[in-house]
């Protein structure tokens, strides 16, 4: 758009790069990340011909169904009902996190002790509940997508974390828990028996160690320590695995794009993302900003509008003029107002390209929806 | 001078909403409204967000309960930032008397161990600190007249007042278990009302939807539904000329060449369009037959003035 002061975004440029295999689209929640990564994904199989695979997180359901995206079995299936003309073909998924969960671990460990974890009650419960597990799987199911080599272009929406850095932090985070020395600290196994007991390690420990039983209860903790005897057997796989795919977050072939919505909020969260990216040496490709507004008529200010508005009103007859010159003074401060709030971010990074998106008037539920997003999104 | 507080009977108020409506800033506002008459009240957030920190142009709360804002009349509005190992330090300490020890176990995250393993031991934590804040007296009076959570949003406010289904994998017996009982119970009685934040937007309206379904099948009281950033209603003739425009513009001494009106007639029939959608989602949430309250938008932004013409708006709904 002409009124933000950032360079303008290539998107298609970006989606026709044979060299750019990965495009991760971040950002706050609730932005429109999802329909960016599809509308994305779509633009690249339609207009560009690339064999596109978008792994979605938590779609809306109407989108979702339209996508085809009802599908739980964790793989991707190909959308119907897209342009195939440029040979380009959209095959889409929905993380499972739980199913994604057991297939790190059938793949590190023997098939035995996979089925010990998985029949382990604190497995079942607990696995998808600690803080991390989705953004964990979400990277290790880009991992997968493309070690396959399958894909020509892998397009990765994130969880709707609290914030937006979790997507990297996260997973790190997870790996340490589950590899880690707590663990196996507090949960040390008997040496014979096979009943775990607490390691005491040290005085304070030992207390802790006791508090913890009671506030835990014996057999959360049972199941836990079964549950860590079980993981043993993965050696430190999940850190492997984890470090393996921020690798690939590193690598050339990886954009970089942060969403947001001019709202103060979402900006600030779109700004500690892109410092991070800078500190992590990972490619920021540009700037989405969803939700923007714009005024069909820039020559005629708020100002002016609104009291041209008051001067009718009093005269008493052109109550439709009135009310369009008061709707257009409060879209003129509306789009001021997103300009400056788009400011704060495209001020402190003046060399990332961003494309602004016009707030729609509905949400986008289809195929149709996403390929007038993706226009928009190349203009 | 206390009607107000009759349209708002709870004493404990839990504000939850889809993310980006605009919960924080009405809990603050209730907050505020809550305090006039020389109440006292306490807001409180449990996500660590810091929300109300931004909110207030404050620096980071730390886990202790602060005065934030004095309302005409000498009421006063606290603020706690309950943070979960700080939560969890404070049980260890009073339960099991391991103040220092605790304090040395969480440089090397055991606290942190603890939250994470057991999801549902932060929640109860988080609750049960709101239900004390909530009935703490002292010297025969209660401290607080009202709380007013900043809750965690629609897709996780079921799970997180669930308490005893949470807790039901821990101890099944001790201060956890007692606490999270005595939770339960306070949150299903008539001195709690969970109101639901929304816009006028699809996913915001549905998730306000099944955010009720779920409350109501826990037996949770459910307030009001609290339509945030409404705009007046115009062009309530439905419809826009060119014609129409034209003369008003001449008469208004504005341009009126066929730029203009188009410019002009565009932006008309987009906000119809829009009011449209909106009428219909009203007509969604009608349906559930709760109380509404609907707040303006705040066109500059929530400042300590916008935030005082919300609580007098949900005060006098």
């Amino acid at each position: 758009m002409a009124e933000l002061t950032a360079e303008r975004l290539d998107v298609d440029g970006l989606l026709a790069d044979p060299g750019i295999r990965i495009v991760v689209c971040c950002g706050a929640g609730g932005v429109g990340k999802t329909t960016t990564a599809a509308a994305l994904g779509l633009r690249a199989a339609e207009v560009h011909g690339r064999r596109t695979v978008v792994l979605t997180i938590d779609p809306a359901r109407r989108l979702a169904q339209s996508m085809g995206l009802s599908e739980l079995d964790n793989t991707p299936r190909q959308v119907k009902g897209i342009d195939a003309a440029n040979g380009g073909e959209l095959h889409a998924m929905m993380l499972d996190m739980k199913r994604t969960f057991d297939e790190v671990v059938q793949q590190h460990t023997t098939p035995q002790r996979a089925a010990e974890i998985f029949a382990n009650p604190f497995y079942q419960a607990m696995s998808s509940t600690f803080a991390g597990t989705q953004e964990y799987m979400a990277m290790e199911k880009l991992g997968q997508l493309r070690a396959t080599d399958e894909w020509d272009l892998i397009v990765v929406d994130t969880p709707p974390s609290r914030s937006a850095l979790d997507f990297l932090d996260a997973p790190a985070r997870l790996s340490r828990f589950l590899d880690g020395r707590m663990l196996r600290m507090l949960l040390a196994p008997a040496r014979s028996g096979g009943r775990s007991m607490f390691s005491l390690v040290t005085a304070s420990f030992g207390l802790f160690s006791r508090a913890v039983q009671k506030i835990l209860g014996a057999q959360l903790l049972t199941d836990l320590s079964g549950f860590v005897a079980a993981l043993d057997s993965m050696f430190g796989g999940f850190r492997q695995r984890a470090d393996d795919t921020y690798r690939i977050l590193q690598d050339p072939q990886t954009a970089f794009l942060v969403v947001a919505a001019p709202e103060r909020d979402a900006v600030r969260e779109a700004a500690y993302f892109a410092e991070r990216l800078v500190t992590d040496r990972m490619p920021l490709a540009g700037l989405v900003l969803n939700r923007m507004h714009r005024s069909e008529l820039a020559t005629l200010s708020a100002e002016h509008s609104e009291k041209a508005a008051d001067r009718l009103a009093a005269a008493g007859d052109q109550q439709v003029t009135v009310d369009a010159l008061r709707i257009h003074a409060a879209l003129m401060r509306q789009t001021e107002r997103e300009v400056r709030v788009a400011a704060t971010f495209t001020d402190a990074f003046p060399a990332v390209p961003a494309a602004a998106v016009a707030a729609q008037p509905a949400d986008v539920h289809d195929v149709d929806g996403l390929r007038t997003i993706g226009a928009l999104l190349a203009a | 001078m206390g009607e107000h507080v009759n349209r708002w009977p709870a004493r404990l108020h839990v504000v939850t909403g889809k993310g980006g409506t605009g919960k924080t800033s009405v809990a603050a506002a209730l907050a505020l409204g809550l305090a006039t008459g020389g109440r006292r009240t306490l807001l409180v957030e449990v996500e660590g967000r810091q929300g109300i920190a931004q909110l207030f142009d404050k620096a980071p709360l730390p886990y202790q309960e602060l005065r934030i804002a004095t309302v005409a009349g000498g009421g006063e509005v606290r603020a706690l930032a309950v943070d979960a190992e700080e939560a969890l330090l404070e049980y260890l300490d009073m339960f099991y008397h391991l103040g220092a020890a605790g304090r040395a176990l969480r440089k090397v995250g055991a606290i942190d161990f603890a939250t994470t393993i057991a999801p549902g031991l932060r929640d109860v934590l988080l609750t049960g600190k709101v239900k004390e804040s909530t009935t703490r007296s002292h010297e025969g009076r209660r401290v607080y007249d009202a709380v007013v959570l900043d809750a965690p949003p629609t897709g996780r406010i079921g799970r997180f007042l669930n308490v005893t289904a949470e807790t039901a994998r821990l101890a099944k017996m001790g201060p956890i278990k007692t606490q999270s009982e005595g939770v339960a119970s306070l949150l299903r009685s008539p001195i709690t009302a969970v109101h639901v934040v929304t816009l006028l937007e699809e996913m915001p309206v549905q998730e306000t939807l099944d955010a009720i379904a779920e409350l109501d099948a826990l037996r949770i009281p459910v307030g009001r539904i609290i339509v945030n950033a409404t705009r007046p209603a115009l062009l309530t003739g439905g419809k826009v000329t060119k014609a129409d425009l034209r003369r008003g513009l001449a008469a208004a001494g504005l341009p009126a060449d066929p730029a203009a009106v188009s410019g002009l007639a565009a932006e008309a029939k987009a906000y119809l369009t829009r009011h449209e959608l909106e009428e219909s989602l009203r007509a969604d949430l009608a349906e559930v037959g709760r109380p509404t309250i609907e707040l303006p938008l705040l066109p500059q932004g929530v400042d300590r003035a916008g935030l005082d013409e919300l609580a007098a708006r949900l005060m006098s709904a």
